[in-house]
């Protein structure tokens, strides 16, 4: 028999396809007010400002998918930034740049593991913990650099900011590695024991799921993608500053639920996420080219996310409504 | 294994007071003068009875579970702090009706963040916090940056200074509050409901609770004890900024954390929030006082929180 694709059907066994209709939808408003928007110069000038963002709700992703959340992401992001331009500087070789790179990942996952270890194994609510360490860590980035100023060497921004291999953005390359990498590891038995974790932590742990070392692990993750983030920022803008984060975690978590997760855990993926935080930079875009009085423009902002979030439940209300 | 049961209310109390007792020792501290001790306590109270109203709403709206949180109140603080201030501008006779319109302006932005929470399911995490970018949108487009108002002197001679022996009146209303919360949460049906559908929702449906009316009643009444907060915040400070009600946002969170309400839902109290603000003041004033720079104090302010919620903070474990 055949089965009929219906639009229930897609909203439950998908929950990017919404996303993806928010994507498609921004794009055409976008192309339509910035009409060169695909060029290879526009386009890449575009995907290089996502990128942080896009790496940042990768994570983020992980963390709520595991029934978690981290809204110490920002803080992680500008220790990252701190680091780099403290001690590599605008004249430090390459060789040092990529050194102290290697320094912030595993600085990021360390301050991943703390979260991991306080929520984890000494079982505190998640929220509160990762608020508490966001000042810790945004403490930490201010301390490193009380004010903005340093840098990393022109060459590395450059490289980050005009390399298109094969024509196409660094930006489509990384996404792809992460779907790939996402692909694998949902495959994997700690991408089951993830969803697993999420959907009901209680239930795994009776049929034997490592529910702890599951939990510590999305934290690491989150680290790890929050000082991946705090890189690749670090090489957009060339320069430091300890406030560089501060705004980017609450968008983390607003990409990712516009992606189609649920805020509870346990259901959506990573696909979705990264459509969600290119739709949210899309709008951003969107209303600095629509010319929109400066004094509207946080309102405007607000509703159309408000409506993005809003729209999957207007549309089953109607629907039940009818049927 | 031996297990001190102390409820997290009287813990956090107990560590206000031993934390100000200590705090004696600092170099610019009260030193051994009992009068500038006391008036240093009392006004440590009287700043923490602003978070502490405005963390009533978000002790409701966390007791409702189901990821219950309000984002929003922060802006709504901001919001009725305006509106007061141009309503009010200076006159005594216009306070009243300023409250009355605070209350209602937070309850309505209560009432969207609870029917987009019950009825479209957005969760509360992303409902209130794009409700708090409209309402900051909101103020931006009314006001374009400039508001031009005053308190009433009724209102600073009722929150700022002594009303009575010597106490200021925003405590003696914060006590009159908390009463009220208390008989609001524990001697109502409200309360009980309440305290039923942050349990569980479907046991608490199947038992014959309204849930969709006691979370949309949950959200209004947060939005409208936020608008109250804000009102008392602008008699305090007497003047508006677009930033006000901002900060209060998650030391409201904190506080009601630190109080010991699961954050889950289900269990909690008032009395753990109101001490739960007194700590968190008083901690932010010590720090103060003790001249460090910014970042050692976010840095001192983050390690204190996660000590304070890893001593009662814990969740059940998972082996039961």
């Amino acid at each position: 028999m055949k089965k009929r694709v219906t639009w229930d059907f897609l909203m439950a066994r998908y929950p990017a396809f919404f996303p993806l209709i928010l994507l498609v939808l921004s794009i055409a408003i976008n192309l339509f007010l910035q009409p060169n928007m695909l060029d290879r110069e526009t386009l890449n000038s575009n995907m290089r400002v996502f990128l942080p963002l896009i790496l940042l709700a990768v994570g983020q992703a992980i963390v709520l998918l595991g029934g978690g959340i981290d809204i110490s992401v920002g803080g992680v992001v500008s220790i990252v930034n701190t680091i780099l331009a403290t001690r590599v500087g605008l004249d430090g070789s390459p060789e040092k740049m990529w050194q102290f790179v290697l320094i912030s990942l595993l600085a990021g996952a360390l301050a991943g593991a703390i979260n991991g270890f306080f929520i984890a194994y000494l079982r505190l609510q998640p929220i509160i913990t990762t608020y508490a360490t966001s000042f810790l860590y945004a403490g930490l980035a201010l301390f490193i650099l009380p004010n903005p100023g340093g840098g990393i060497p022109a060459d590395i921004s450059n490289l980050y900011r005009t390399s298109t291999p094969l024509g196409l953005p660094l930006a489509f390359y990384v996404i792809a590695i992460l779907l790939l990498i996402w692909v694998y590891v949902s495959s994997t038995r700690y991408g089951k024991y993830l969803f697993a974790v999420g959907g009901k932590a209680e239930a795994a742990y009776e049929t034997a799921v490592p529910v702890t070392l599951v939990q510590f692990g999305i934290y690491v993750i989150s680290g790890f993608m929050a000082a991946l983030a705090g890189i690749a920022i670090t090489m957009l803008s060339g320069s430091g500053n300890a406030e560089i984060g501060g705004q980017m975690t609450l968008n983390s978590i607003t990409a990712v639920v516009i992606g189609g997760n649920a805020f509870s855990g346990g259901i959506g993926g990573v696909a979705g996420p990264i459509m969600g935080a290119v739709t949210l930079s899309l709008i951003q875009n969107i209303i600095s080219f629509a010319r929109i009085n400066t004094w509207w423009e946080t309102l405007v902002k607000a509703t159309i996310i408000v409506v993005a979030l809003a729209a999957p439940g207007v549309i089953n209300l109607i629907r039940r409504r009818r049927a | 294994m031996k297990r001190f049961i102390i409820s997290p209310p009287v813990a956090a109390l107990i560590l206000a007071i031993v934390l100000f007792l200590l705090s004696g020792f600092l170099p610019n501290s009260y030193g051994s003068d009992v009068k500038v001790a006391i008036a240093q306590a009392t006004n440590i109270v009287r700043l923490a009875v602003f978070l502490g109203v405005i963390a009533a709403g978000q002790t409701l709206v966390i007791i409702s579970g189901f990821e219950g949180i309000d984002l929003s109140a922060g802006s709504i603080v901001t919001l009725t702090a305006i509106l007061t201030y141009v309503m009010v501008k200076g006159e005594d006779n216009m306070v009243l009706l300023a409250l009355l319109v605070s209350l209602v302006a937070g309850a309505i932005i209560g009432l969207l963040n609870g029917a987009g929470i019950t009825f479209l399911k957005i969760s509360p995490f992303v409902m209130t916090l794009g409700m708090a970018g409209m309402v900051t949108g909101a103020i931006i487009v009314i006001n374009h940056g400039n508001v031009s108002g005053k308190v009433a002197p009724i209102m600073t001679e009722l929150i700022a200074r002594p009303l009575v022996f010597g106490i200021p009146g925003a405590i003696i209303i914060w006590l009159i509050f908390g009463v009220l919360i208390w008989l609001l949460l524990e001697r109502t049906t409200f309360g009980k409901n309440l305290f039923a559908i942050g349990v569980n929702r479907v046991t608490a449906k199947l038992s014959g609770v309204n849930v969709t009316g006691t979370n949309l009643a949950t959200y209004s009444l947060a939005g409208a004890l936020a608008g109250f907060g804000g009102f008392l915040v602008v008699g305090n400070t007497g003047v508006v900024l677009i930033q006000l009600g901002q900060p209060f946002l998650f030391p409201s969170i904190a506080a009601v954390a630190v109080g010991g309400t699961l954050l889950s839902g289900g269990k909690g109290s008032y009395w753990g929030t109101m001490a739960g603000a007194i700590v968190l003041t008083l901690i932010t004033s010590l720090l103060t006082t003790m001249q460090m720079p910014d970042s050692v104090r976010r840095m001192v302010l983050g390690a204190t929180l996660l000590i304070l919620i890893s001593i009662y903070g814990r969740q059940q474990a998972l082996r039961q």
